[in-house]
């Protein structure tokens, strides 16, 4: 798997995690000014695909698997928050707290089933099971099929903040993303995210070394579940809707291309992709179709061409890690 | 009426010859992607793009010059070959270095691209492709009526699957071809050029799931999506048999096209899901597959 994160290759230097920590103070920033700048709500989904794609890199980058199948835990998690606001009444932390346990919980199940076998095999059965997890969401009664759950009220955080305002909704969003950030950085740098990339660059060794690698990939897959969900909640209260679209194969192709624009294995680049992603698809909505072809192409140009992503080039230009 | 377990026999071997149906369907591209796989060492994702490219041509050669479906099941996967061929030499090659999920990631990339463009220009509504009048008609049986293009489709790829089997595992070229898989830089040595057989190879497997295509055609309706609708499927299939076994990927097909025509009578809500659990359920006791090494 070495080749498919190449452009790590940077020690973990304090001089390294200065230039990370610059780049957090500068996004950090960013983020605070923006909605004087920006349509909240576009900031809004920007920000919580770039949740979802920090989630997916976080094992694409990391652990050197290719899930073909993240749209089961971001739209499930959708339909479960939207069903607990408007079904169950309940506040929005609280749903959006209990439908990341239930993506974590499909992260189990899935991800036992998806490390039984490696590489490519991996990737066609996170799709697979997506794709079945998509036919259940089309049969199953609560998701109310092709219509989805529509007019989901935000409701109240924490019974207090009346989430309705876009403005009181987009710094929840922001403290939700930089939370989740900053936990995907401390797993990166922990001495478990060193195992996980111990498994990216030769997992026999690490299995000789004394490492049950099946748990660490295990426990991975589920963190990346359980905070695509997180994402996939999130985004179910900004727009007040869970619909198929979040459970469709091409949601699961999405947050691989994001990732993959912004950088495999960088710390900033999913949030880049998702971006560029989220923009291009908003200002380039007026072509209908051709948006799915200039995807297909982003994706072929990135792979021949691009493949350390935006973030990885810069880092690779500057010599220093993002 | 006969009646087999409640069901009248009428409803279960319709459905059985359906299953017979989809998994002669599953076979021919679950065996493309073995083919391919097996010598590039690439998932290909466009394979469901190609199939549906296949469908659209001989769609395509029917409306605009009159060419009938004969001729087009020759030319379509010609076509789509050459498609096929051009991608894996202006693409493919530059690829074989990395690692295998940028293989996966490009083929993605291009069905969508391929994908796309055949919505932009015929929507997703499916478009009719006649039956061909020297199939058409079917035989009663007596306890099932059997439509002759329907049974043609199932002859038809047995032979096709069979006669890939037999190319490879029989004959000198395949010989070369296996021989290629194991150790490629021992074959070149031995004077075979191996990047050309590479090159056909792509090409042949893309041929294959267009000459599906064009099958499919009449049965379901051409439509863009129709590619990636079934191929999720196929890679469940494969995932099943394993890519190791080119008989086992034949066989897997037409075996879980079977399984999911029954349950299609006995427990219709889970027609769509029951070759996914059956995969999860393969997982769990035989990890590399039925057919897998390994």
């Amino acid at each position: 798997m070495a080749s498919a994160t190449e452009t790590i290759t940077a020690p973990a230097t304090p001089a390294n995690h200065r230039s990370e920590m610059i780049a957090f103070a500068i996004m950090a920033v960013f983020f605070v000014v923006a909605p004087a700048l920006m349509y909240p709500i576009f900031l809004m989904k920007a920000l919580c695909f770039a949740i979802f794609a920090c989630a997916f890199n976080l094992l694409i980058g990391y652990v050197g698997l290719l899930s073909f199948g993240h749209a089961l835990f971001f739209g499930w998690a959708a339909y479960f928050s939207a069903h607990m606001l408007k079904q169950w009444g309940l506040t929005p932390e609280l749903a959006i707290i209990l439908s990341t346990i239930g993506a974590g919980g499909l992260g189990i199940v899935a991800g036992a089933l998806a490390i039984r076998r490696q590489g490519i095999y991996f990737a066609m059965i996170t799709l697979a099971l997506a794709q079945m997890a998509f036919f259940f969401a089309v049969q199953a009664p609560f998701t109310h099929g092709e219509d989805g759950i529509q007019g989901v009220h935000r409701g109240k955080l924490f019974g207090l903040f009346d989430l309705s305002n876009d403005m009181s909704m987009y710094f929840f969003v922001l403290a939700v993303f930089l939370g989740s950030f900053l936990l995907i950085y401390r797993i990166i740098y922990s001495p478990f995210g060193e195992v996980l990339k111990a498994i990216r660059e030769n997992e026999t060794r690490a299995i000789s070394l004394g490492y049950k690698t099946e748990r660490y990939k295990l426990l991975a897959f589920v963190l990346s579940a359980a905070l695509s969900g997180l994402a996939g909640a999130t985004k179910a209260v900004v727009f007040q809707l869970a619909s198929l679209t979040d459970v469709h194969w091409t949601m699961s192709g999405e947050v691989v291309l994001m990732t993959l624009v912004g950088g495999l294995g960088t710390v900033f680049g999913p949030v880049v992709g998702a971006f560029v992603i989220i923009a291009m698809q908003s200002y380039l909505a007026g072509f209908g179709q051709w948006v799915t072809v200039i995807q297909g192409l982003i994706f072929v140009a990135c792979v021949l061409l691009f493949r350390r992503g935006v973030i990885g080039e810069i880092a690779h230009f500057l010599k220093i890690r993002l | 009426m006969i009646e087999i377990f409640g069901i009248p026999s009428q409803a279960l071997f319709g459905q059985l010859l359906i299953g017979l149906i989809n998994g002669s369907f599953y076979a021919l591209l679950s065996l493309g992607l073995a083919v391919i796989f097996g010598m590039l060492n690439i998932i290909n994702f466009a394979h469901g793009a190609q199939y549906m490219l296949g469908a659209f041509a001989a769609y395509l050669l029917l409306q605009l010059t009159g060419i009938g479906y004969w001729p087009a099941l020759i030319l379509a996967p010609i076509l789509v070959g050459i498609v096929g061929i051009v991608i894996e030499r202006t693409m493919l090659q530059w690829l074989y270095k990395l690692d295998h999920l940028y293989g996966l990631l490009l083929t993605f990339g291009l069905a969508l691209v391929i994908e796309g463009v055949f919505r932009n220009y015929y929507g997703s509504s499916g478009l009719p492709y006649q039956v061909p009048p020297s199939l058409s008609g079917g035989h009663n049986l007596g306890f099932m009526f059997l439509p002759n293009y329907r049974a043609w489709v199932v002859v038809a790829s047995i032979i096709v699957c069979f006669g890939t089997w037999f190319v490879i595992e029989k004959t000198r070229l395949g010989s070369y071809l296996r021989a290629a898989t194991e150790n490629p830089t021992l074959v070149r040595a031995f004077g075979i050029n191996v990047p050309r057989m590479i090159t056909l190879t792509y090409g042949f497997g893309a041929a294959l799931a267009a000459f599906a295509g064009v099958m499919a055609a009449p049965i379901y309706n051409v439509s863009p999506q129709m590619g990636s609708d079934i191929i999720i499927v196929v890679f469940a299939v494969v995932v099943i048999g394993g890519m190791g076994s080119i008989m086992g990927a034949i066989l897997t097909g037409f075996a879980l096209g079977i399984a999911e025509g029954l349950t299609k009578v006995f427990f219709p809500e889970a027609s769509s899901t029951v070759i996914f659990v059956i995969m999860a359920i393969v997982l769990l006791l035989r990890p590399a597959g039925l057919f897998g090494r390994g």
